[in-house]
């Protein structure tokens, strides 16, 4: 019954120690492969016999590849399509992750905020590296925007350079909040529908409001799980942008 | 004779075609527009995200800029022994900087880099 219980971390196998620390199989790092796994088996599947007209799952893949490219496109410039597989990666890795945490039973890794907070450090540290590499010090030129009166320009530099390094912040905690929240309402209402059930007949009848709550909930969670990789995507593409072309 | 038909006739007929004519094509291009309309309003619905969705964005930027302005502030004075100095500064700018997020994703103010328009 406790909401909470459903994001415990399990030991599954212990590996062994390095310096002190235990190097264990988690039930989190388990769904992590399982995800991969399903990933890289889908594509290699579907895309073993391809054909011009494509069957049932090559068309899903293509239909992905295509809506991952246009994103990429529309956000970060053609330039932006040699950071397509990053981008890819991202959004088919926690898209696969939200929906298993949708199956009842199965555990929901981006519901865990250390996970989220590595990804977007993966797409902030990537920004930083390339934006230097590819742009040099005009990469600073982000922090400076021009045409802004001298006197005010150390306060408003220092409000950009925040504004910049909370970026992987807000970056993850929309992800993990999003899935956090909605397995808690959801368990809790249906909670509620195992304590009413208990109650007898009148039970079962005030044990309808909240059934058809988590049935409305399981939906709009179905709609997040989408919705929270495609955001987590599009961020990574509009702040990868910043790096391609900075100050334009 | 029936089918005999006088100039008139013919001009009146050709006039009342070419009437015609006109009132579809002016129909079509109404309705063609119309349609176009409904299609930009679909597209623009679609591109609307939710309200909760809006309020979850806008919340969580203005929370990073301020949560990572306070973490700032407390590691410079656990460091450097300013206490409460530094987490004063780097709150306020914080707040700024949460400030600045929000207006930017709620698309009021140009994205980081780009250049101030001079009116």
């Amino acid at each position: 019954m406790d909401p909470i219980h459903q994001f415990n971390i399990s030991k599954i196998y212990i590996l062994g120690h390095i310096g002190g620390y235990e190097i264990s199989i988690t039930n989190s790092a388990l769904f992590m492969f399982a995800a991969v796994f399903i990933i890289v088996a889908g594509m290699l599947v579907a895309t073993a016999r391809r054909s011009l007209v494509p069957d049932r799952a090559q068309s899903v893949v293509e239909t992905t590849y295509e809506f991952v490219a246009g994103m990429v496109r529309q956000s970060a410039g053609e330039q932006g399509m040699k950071f397509f597989p990053l981008v890819f990666t991202l959004f088919s890795f926690i898209l696969v992750l939200n929906m298993f945490g949708m199956i009842p039973g199965l555990f929901a890794v981006t519901s865990h905020i250390v996970v989220t907070v590595f990804l977007a450090f993966v797409v902030f540290l990537t920004v930083i590296i390339y934006g230097f590499w590819h742009n040099g010090l005009r990469f600073l030129k982000l922090f400076v925007p021009s045409g802004v009166p001298v006197y005010i320009l150390p306060l408003i530099v220092a409000i950009e350079v925040m504004s910049f390094f909370s970026r992987p912040i807000s970056h993850s905690v929309r992800l993990f909040a999003n899935i956090l929240a909605g397995h808690i309402t959801l368990k809790v209402f249906a909670g509620f529908v195992a304590l009413l059930g208990g109650l007898g007949i009148a039970g079962w009848i005030g044990a309808l409001l909240p059934l058809a709550l988590t049935v409305a909930l399981t939906a709009l969670e179905l709609l997040v799980a989408f919705l929270q990789a495609y955001v987590f995507a599009i961020l990574t593409c509009i702040y990868l942008n910043d790096a391609i072309h900075p100050g334009h | 004779m029936a089918d005999r038909r006088s100039p008139d006739d013919e001009a009146a007929l050709s006039a009342r075609l070419k009437q015609l004519g006109e009132r579809i094509h002016e129909a079509g291009a109404k309705r063609q527009h119309e349609a176009e309309e409904m299609r930009e309003d679909e597209a623009k619905r679609k591109d609307e995200p939710t309200n909760l969705a809006v309020a979850l964005r806008l919340s969580s930027e203005f929370v990073a800029g301020v949560l990572l302005g306070g973490l700032i502030g407390w590691i410079i004075d656990h460091f450097a022994g300013t206490s409460p100095w530094g987490l004063i500064v780097f709150l306020l700018l914080g707040f700024g900087a949460g400030t600045m997020n929000v207006v930017r994703a709620a698309g009021l103010v140009a994205q980081q880099g780009a250049s101030v328009k001079k009116d």
